[in-house]
């Protein structure tokens, strides 16, 4: 072989051009991008948070709750059923254990009726089977849901968990955050600039169920009475130890809010709300019937306040006012737009990162990076000569091949990420070093410099091709198994061990084979 | 011009002589790794361990001294103070607190108001991480899954390349190394974090690399050399890769050494454990992973008999040179 194929020629120029050109709006700066022509790429490396400073919150639904509250709905499900208009079925004892609904028939002649009736609520799901299995025994009726109708039913509520989540953090204006689920019942959340996320840890922390409830008057209890079937005892909000005794039927609830806004009424921190069609119609007749009694605005299974109705509300705004300050006020009115969450979100890890320590990493990362890269250079020359210089043109390009695909992929660059970048460096240049010793080997048993270059190189290829596929192997590993930053590294290290085997048989055999054309040398300085 | 060689030309140094001592001395650092890992334990950062992380930058040098005593007194348990790069840069580390993912977060809380009576707006928080009991636990699982799978996955791909010897060599120069390397963050106290776990792969990954090139040579001059013996065969291959094996651990070193200096301090750590990595995988190819081969019995019929899997050369002149 004596000339490098024309097409392998048109595939390095390609690559390298591709290499440079993705490369360059990295060196642009953001507000620059969009003055540069319509040809040239703008996509820039995506800087992970622990570089450009941010927050990372690892949330989880709390499935309990939402298990629970499967349960409780299917109990009311079941009530519906057998309670109907002139044609009861008799039963006592209904209830859930948090695994199955139970209840036992007062006649147990009524087994075909009931079952009948609760037909309804088991359904078939799209897997096959059954969402809820009824099984009944002498009168006892047991209503079971499905392992996989509970796992449906979380993950439906993590897919409403994440919108609420995404709501929340858009109303505070983040910049570009980033929500998504991971595993089964976790979201992670990703704030790029928010070094402190107090505020929307506090926000995301409210699951912000908003209720209204009439109070129960008719029972008298003090604090340690019995609470009568029907209604509950809630906590107040404000004053610690006071509770409420209110009816457990909503009169209205947070879903039917169309907007929420803080303002001020008598000079006092408050929350205006607005319901939407249903909820101001279903609001506006509860006041009408109750016209002197209190009512209780609860949220999160708090009393906020309970004030008098002192006359019918049909406009379907209404004021929530419960001691605030100016804060509490906005946040609570952020939260009822953005909506309840259908259970509450446990922090299960945080890592937030200061802008500062970003720039500083990112800092020392290009240092490190320029100065691992002049040494790996010069020391090649100086074993090399003008073979090394070969190599680094190889190394370079290298280099530019990283940042480009890291570019194009929007694959993200970590601190961990700039580590291997840097180790790349010292790795990438072993194909090169192996080529090299090969040619070194075959001019030693005397072969002419254009055999020994051939050879060296065909050589060197099988030992090339194994070495890095092992390295692969555990680059890959790494980025499959490995979470966050962790990626980043693995990342960034396979397209090194990629773009290096690439410059390493491609490009410095190129440009060596372009120099043995001009020069012809007689023998080889190696 | 001159040129730096650091391995002259046809060394040939009898490898395989030593290599009962090399035997000894490995055995040596194994045992010695395993019961440094046994008895005092790794410094596991909070991704292993739970807890809390804070770094806080500071305009004056605080006193360390004053900063314990003030953030030990809340009642978080043990808090770990030092400094991180520079005197105004305090690394605050907390213990796990009892309780769930709540517990952490409240304890972050506690320690950002102490600090904002101590210092006022003198602070910066640089770094705030707090890491739950589950996520830890399942860190653990999942970093020791990903090592064992990716020894397993170069154990199956020497294996397919080359032949059963082979793969056997190899895992055990690589478990070899990440022994040694266990037992070096045992006894330097380097945290361990996720970023170790990712040192260790690299590892892993570098180790390998340099075992193959010296087994592909191996392999390459069984065919060459059908009247040498097995321990001279390995010999002279781990002579005529030695100058590869020392020209690739020299030019990663030089740039994991500007890592170390240069890198800062989150870096630092990572940096050292590749830089040991780096040694070990170079000793353990050539004083562990070759002459190895010798003792599980791999010879000239064997490797005639396994028909040379995957062999296939790129140039038919491999009988040229003999």
């Amino acid at each position: 072989m004596n000339r490098f194929p024309t097409w392998k020629i048109i595939v390095v120029a390609i690559v390298c051009a591709f290499g440079i050109l993705y490369t360059l709006p990295n060196f642009v700066g953001k507000s620059a991008l969009s003055g540069l022509p319509d040809w040239m790429p703008t996509k820039q490396v995506n800087l992970g948070l622990d570089l450009q400073g941010g927050s990372h919150l690892l949330l989880q639904i709390d499935a309990d709750t939402v298990k629970t509250k499967m349960m409780d709905s299917l109990v009311d499900g079941v009530r519906d059923s057998l309670r109907q208009q002139g044609d009861n079925v008799g039963y006592r004892d209904l209830g859930h254990d948090g695994e199955v609904v139970s209840f036992t028939l007062r006649d147990p002649a009524d087994e075909e009726k009931a079952r009948e009736r609760l037909s309804d609520l088991s359904n078939i799901m799209a897997n096959g089977q059954r969402d809820v299995v009824i099984a009944s025994d002498e009168g006892r009726v047991t209503l079971t849901p499905s392992e996989s109708a509970i796992t449906a039913r979380l993950s439906a509520a993590v897919d409403q968990s994440i919108e609420i989540v995404r709501r929340r953090v858009d109303e505070t204006g983040v910049n570009e955050p980033a929500i998504q689920r991971q595993g089964t019942d976790r979201i992670l959340v990703q704030l790029p600039g928010i070094d402190d996320p107090d505020r929307i840890k506090r926000l995301l922390g409210e699951t912000a169920q908003l209720t209204f409830h009439l109070v129960d008057l008719t029972s008298d209890v003090g604090a340690a009475g019995r609470v009568p079937p029907g209604s509950k005892r809630l906590p107040s909000i404000q004053e610690d130890g006071r509770t409420y005794i209110i009816k457990s039927r909503t009169m209205v609830s947070g879903e039917n809010l169309e907007d929420a806004q803080a303002t001020f009424q008598q000079g006092q921190p408050v929350v205006s709300i607005r319901f939407d069609g249903l909820g101001a119609k279903q609001f506006g007749r509860a006041t009408t019937d109750n016209v002197g009694k209190p009512f209780a605005i609860v949220l999160d299974n708090k009393v906020v306040s309970a004030p008098r109705i002192n006359e019918p509300i049909l406009g379907g705004s209404a004021v929530i006012s419960g001691g605030f300050n100016v804060a509490g006020a906005q946040d609570l009115a952020l939260l009822l737009r953005a909506g309840a969450l259908p259970a509450p979100l446990d922090i299960l890890e945080e890592r937030s990162v200061g802008p500062d320590l970003g720039a500083d990493s990112i800092a020392a990362g290009e240092i490190a990076g320029i100065i691992g890269i002049i040494a790996v250079a010069v020391f090649m020359i100086a074993s090399y000569g003008l073979f090394g210089i070969f190599a680094n043109v190889a190394l370079a390009m290298n280099i530019f091949l990283i940042m480009a695909v890291l570019s194009v992929l929007g694959a993200t660059l970590t601190l961990p990420g700039i580590a291997g970048i840097v180790l790349t460096i010292g790795m990438a240049v072993d194909a090169n070093v192996l080529i090299f010793e090969r040619i070194r080997e075959e001019i030693r048993v005397g072969k002419t410099p254009l055999n020994a270059v051939n050879s060296g190189f065909a050589r060197a290829f099988t030992t090339i091709i194994d070495a890095n596929v092992t390295t692969g192997i555990a680059a890959v590993i790494l980025f499959v198994m490995g979470s966050g930053p962790v990626k980043g590294f693995a990342v960034t290290l396979l397209i090194g061990i990629i773009s290096s085997m690439f410059t390493a048989i491609m490009l410095s055999r190129m440009l060596i084979s372009f120099w043995m054309q001009r020069k012809r040398p007689k023998t080889l300085e190696i | 011009m001159y040129k730096i060689k650091l391995v002259p030309d046809n060394t040939a140094i009898p490898f395989l002589k030593y290599r009962m001592i090399a035997f000894i001395l490995s055995a040596v650092l194994i045992l010695g790794s395993i019961g440094a890992f046994l008895t005092i334990g790794f410094n596991k950062g909070i991704d292993f361990e739970g807890g809390i992380l804070i770094e806080v930058g500071t305009e004056t040098a605080p006193d360390l001294g004053d900063m314990r005593g003030s953030l030990g007194g809340l009642g978080l348990g043990q808090v770990a103070l030092q400094t991180f790069g520079s005197d105004t840069d305090i690394l605050i580390r907390v213990q796990r607190q009892e309780g769930d993912a709540s517990a952490q977060q409240e304890a972050v809380t506690v320690i950002k108001q102490q600090l904002a009576s101590d210092f006022g707006d003198e602070i910066s928080y640089r770094r705030v991480e707090f890491v739950g009991p589950t996520v830890s636990e399942e860190l653990v699982i999942a970093a020791t899954e990903a090592v064992v799978v990716a020894v397993l996955a170069m154990l199956v791909y020497i294996w397919l390349r080359f032949e059963w010897h082979y793969s056997v060599g190899a895992v055990i120069a690589l478990v070899h190394d990440v022994i040694l390397t266990i037992g070096m963050f045992a006894i330097t106290r380097i945290e361990f974090n996720l970023a170790s776990v990712a040192a260790i792969l690299t590892i892993v990954g570098y180790s390998i690399n340099d075992t193959v090139v010296v087994y592909d040579r191996i392999r390459e001059n069984f065919r060459r050399y059908k009247k040498l013996s097995v321990a001279e065969l390995i010999n002279l291959s781990i002579n005529e890769t030695l100058t590869r094996t020392v020209m690739t651990s020299v030019t990663t070193l030089l740039a994991l050494v500007a890592l170390y200096i240069f890198g800062g301090e989150v870096i630092r750590g990572f940096a050292t454990a590749m830089i040991f990595g780096v040694i070990v995988g170079t000793y353990s190819s050539i004083f562990v992973a070759a002459p190895v081969l010798l003792h599980i019995g791999l010879t000239h019929q064997k490797e005639e008999e396994d028909g040379f899997a995957g062999a296939e050369r790129a140039d038919g002149d491999a009988e040229e040179k003999s």
